[in-house]
């Protein structure tokens, strides 16, 4: 199946612009060669637009009563045979004849693709006499025996193949043209999707821009540092689980982040120059004695980073339920300048999508940033024996101009064994 | 034990799938080795469609011939005629042993080493016949099929299957058939013209109940003018004291006497005796499942034929064995044809080609039917026969012809010019613009199409 696009045509008099009347066709709909699909309107007249090849509506270019420059997409119709061909149209009326765009205005921009509900007046058009009905997806290409088995023999699928005889019938002449095409460049015949040449254009404001100008900043400022460690989680999972199970219903449920959270609290004391924001244009680092976390967080728009406050004081349910509470609120757009401000480290995860290995990029003008990359159940030795362990990998990320590699790592590994001892978590 | 047979191709079943895939693959120069415990030919040979055509011959003859006793509208009277159905037999072995022996020549003409036994299968690759081992790379099942049996109605004596009726010693008196699919009418009508009392007992509300009504209309009349009787929803309970006893729906007893009985309720794919199951074969239903390749769920090996499945029919079978050698020799096949014809030798013929209406309409398709009578056709009226019509098939939209039905006297050679119409991909313009000859049964294939076009000529 190919793509074949007809333009608004240059209805003459020298005029750039065509007002689009009446559409007598919608998407969806099969028509049939010299079927009239349009009526435009110029100053003068109301001419019709006849449709060159037989197929399926693919997309209309236009609403009723817009103006469109000449040269512009009218329609998309879906045709039989390779989709890299737009087949030229064949003695049309002079005045259906495609043009090349003449000055299409620059800010013109490329017609919705939306459908549009045309009416339904197709009246009298669809009943025409020659019984020219491309085919359907599914339907089982037509040819005689003869004509199969040489398609066989030669490899070719007829599916592919156009079919110019009544019905769609696949001749041999139909072969003969389809062998002696060049073939694409891996020798198979072509893919039948065809090639597309839209593209969009997405303004970079709000929210977006934003994240774009801090993310820029962050990379030139910071000097970025990884570090990925795999964390046996089979302990803290049980743990979870357990506590789901019994607390669910009255204190709510935990997910991983509030355990993650927990244990940055707690290696965080032994590691202040992690907890710790720096102004390189005063040269001043300071380090924090409050753990505000700033959990990533996709919104609608774009990435948002909710702080949850003094997670050092809070508990466990407290600190899941605020970790709910600011991600809801952040995605509904409706969290507060404060509560998107002053975090002193800052924890990203993915979830189910968090890969192996992420490198997250520091969120300036904190100095550290933790990600979670997915949790698999993998095979692991211990004690000589294969088995099977809940794993997890942390990718952190470090502005290397303050926090030193072997400092990143000790921390990192102090976390990890907090997350693979998880009593640890609550034992003072 | 001998020494181990080495072949490339080995098949199991000499049928017209198996002898067929045989000589295609002598052709094609793949050593070739056929295994076939009873005789060349299979079913379809020996015990199925040529002895079946034969004996309807047989019966038709007699029966035209008996018509001449009463005063008849052609002018022709004859004396009463007589029938010696031990000559008839021997005629009809004459034919099947011409056709076999035909066979056996053409295989050994090919290069095709024969073997007469029992096959066993071992695996894939390897099959014991009464102690000799053969080696293969491809093994090709073509086992072919078994009339099924009713628990009720063990054969033997008076209770015989469609075998059995192919080569009767006398004729029986009364002859009740159980099943009102195409064998059991096709030998009922048989028997009805050799001048046995003919009964037919189906559990179905309708004959031929795989065709619709309208085709099956004619035959129906045509078995009440025989004098054949029908009882439709009937279930066989058994054969005690010379009755046949069958049961309605509403749970009335039906006693039949009946000194034959015959039995002819479908056949079975025959995937049991030969240690098929060591293979592990995955299934479709009783029959080997396959793919467009004919081949089964183990590589290199394939099913072609009635034990892979409906339709059973000969001509799939032999094109599917064709098909199979090619494969084999390394060219590029799919089994794919656009239809396989079905033909019923009833009296009136029934021939269905490709879709009927009602497949074409489940298939959400939006079709044009016609059908032209041939009670408007000159030599049916010349042939005494103006029963039944031909339909046509075709889609609304670009005319191309989906299917063909019809119903009628010789209409089975009309199959030839349906299939072909099918795979060439024709139009009813196609049909509606080819000159067919006058006077023929034929030209109501083109009326057909002149009619689904909408200017019909002679209606």
């Amino acid at each position: 199946m190919g793509t074949h696009v007809i333009k608004m045509p240059d209805i003459g008099e020298g005029i750039a612009q065509v007002e689009l009347v009446e559409w007598f066709v919608k998407v969806g709909d099969v028509i049939a060669e010299d079927q009239v699909v349009a009526d435009v309107m110029t100053d003068k007249a109301t001419v019709e637009i006849p449709s060159p090849v037989s197929g399926k509506v693919l997309a209309l270019g236009g609403q009723p009563g817009e103006v469109m420059a000449v040269g512009s997409e009218l329609i998309r119709i879906e045709v039989e045979g390779s989709g890299n061909h737009v087949d030229a149209p064949q003695g049309k009326p002079a005045e259906a004849k495609p043009v090349e765009p003449v000055a299409a205005p620059a800010a013109n921009t490329p017609p919705a693709r939306a459908a549009v509900a045309a009416p339904a007046c197709q009246a009298a058009a669809t009943a025409t006499a020659a019984p020219i009905v491309p085919r359907q997806a599914g339907d089982k290409p037509l040819a005689s025996p003869a004509v199969r088995k040489r398609a066989l023999d030669a490899g070719i699928e007829l599916r592919y193949v156009h079919g110019s005889g009544p019905a769609g019938r696949i001749l041999h002449e139909d072969l003969d043209a389809f062998m002696s095409k060049p073939q694409t460049a891996t020798g198979q015949a072509p893919s039948g999707y065809a090639k597309r040449t839209d593209s969009e254009q997405v303004q970079v404001i709000g929210l977006r821009r934003k994240i774009a100008q801090r993310m820029q900043d962050a990379k030139r400022r910071v000097a970025h540092f990884s570090y990925v460690e795999e964390i046996d989680v089979t302990a803290l999972e049980a743990l979870r689980q357990q506590l789901n199970q019994k607390h669910c219903d009255s204190r709510g449920k935990l997910t991983l982040l509030p355990f993650l959270v927990r244990a940055l609290v707690v290696a965080l004391r032994d590691f202040p120059q992690i907890n710790a924001t720096y102004d390189d244009e005063a040269q001043v680092i300071t380090r924090h004695g409050a753990v505000h976390v700033g959990i990533a967080t996709q919104g609608d728009n774009g990435l948002m980073v909710p702080v949850l406050r003094h997670a050092e004081a809070g508990s466990l349910w407290g600190n899941a339920s605020e970790i709910g509470r600011l991600a809801t609120a952040a995605r509904s757009n409706k969290a507060s300048r404060e509560e998107l401000s002053g975090s002193t480290i800052t924890l990203t995860s993915l979830g189910a999508l968090g890969g192996i290995v992420s490198t997250p990029v520091v969120n300036t003008p904190e100095v550290a940033i933790v990600g979670v990359n997915r949790m698999v159940e993998r095979p692991m030795v211990i004690d000589g024996q294969i088995v099977i362990r809940k794993m997890m990998n942390l990718s952190s990320s470090f502005d290397h101009r303050v926090v030193d590699g072997m400092d990143a790592a000790l921390f990192i590994q102090a976390v990890r064994g907090l997350l693979e001892q998880p009593a640890c978590l609550f034992v003072e | 034990m001998q020494q181990t047979i080495e072949t490339t191709l080995l098949i199991i079943g000499g049928g017209p799938g198996g002898y067929v895939a045989a000589i295609r693959a002598g052709q094609l120069g793949i050593p070739t080795v056929l295994v076939e415990g009873q005789a060349l030919g299979g079913t379809c040979l020996n015990v199925g469609c040529i002895p079946s055509k034969a004996l309807i011959h047989v019966a038709e003859q007699f029966h035209q011939t008996s018509r001449y006793t009463e005063p008849s509208a052609l002018g022709i009277s004859v004396s009463s005629p007589r029938l010696d159905i031990t000559r008839s037999v021997a005629w009809k072995d004459g034919i099947v042993d011409r056709l076999t022996t035909g066979v056996a020549a053409l295989l050994k003409k090919h290069g095709v080493k024969v073997i007469h036994g029992w096959a066993k299968v071992l695996d894939g690759k390897h099959v014991d016949v009464d102690g000799q081992r053969i080696q293969c790379e491809h093994l090709l099942l073509a086992t072919g099929s078994n009339s099924v049996e009713l628990p009720m109605l063990p054969l033997g004596g008076p209770i015989i299957s469609s075998t059995e009726a192919l080569a009767p010693e006398t004729l029986p008196q009364h002859l009740v058939v159980v099943g009102g699919g195409y064998i059991g009418l096709e030998l009922g009508i048989a028997y009805r013209k050799l001048g046995a009392q003919v009964s037919v007992v189906e559990a179905r509300e309708r004959i031929l109940p795989t065709y619709d009504s309208e085709l099956t209309a004619p035959v129906a009349e045509a078995l009440k003018k025989l004098g054949i009787a029908v009882h439709l929803g009937h279930s066989v309970e058994g054969y005690e004291n010379g009755c046949l006893l069958a049961r309605d729906g509403q749970g009335q007893q039906l006693r039949l006497e009946a000194d034959r009985v015959l039995v002819a309720v479908g056949r079975r794919p025959r995937t049991q005796g030969f240690n098929l199951e060591s293979l592990e074969l995955k299934m479709n239903g009783a029959a080997i499942a396959i793919d467009e390749r004919c081949q089964t769920s183990m590589r290199n090996v394939w099913a072609i034929g009635d034990v892979a499945g409906e339709p059973m029919l000969a001509h799939r079978a032999m094109a599917q064995g064709e098909m199979v050698a090619e494969i084999i020799a390394g060219k590029a096949r799919r089994f794919e044809p656009n239809a396989i014809a079905a033909v019923c030798f009833t009296d009136p013929e029934i021939v269905v080609v490709g879709k009927t209406p009602e497949q074409a309409s489940q298939q959400g398709l939006d079709c044009i039917v016609a059908q032209f009578p041939f009670a408007a056709n000159g030599r049916a009226m010349s042939l005494e026969s103006k029963a039944g019509f031909v339909r046509v098939v075709a889609r609304r939209d670009n005319h191309l012809i989906l299917g063909w039905q019809a119903v009628g006297v010789a209409v089975s050679e009309l199959s030839t010019a349906f299939a072909q119409s099918l795979e060439m991909g024709a139009c009813l313009e196609d049909i509606a613009g080819t000159i067919h000859a006058h006077p023929t049964l034929g030209e109501a294939v083109q009326e057909a199409a002149l009619r689904a076009l909408g200017h019909a000529l002679h209606i």
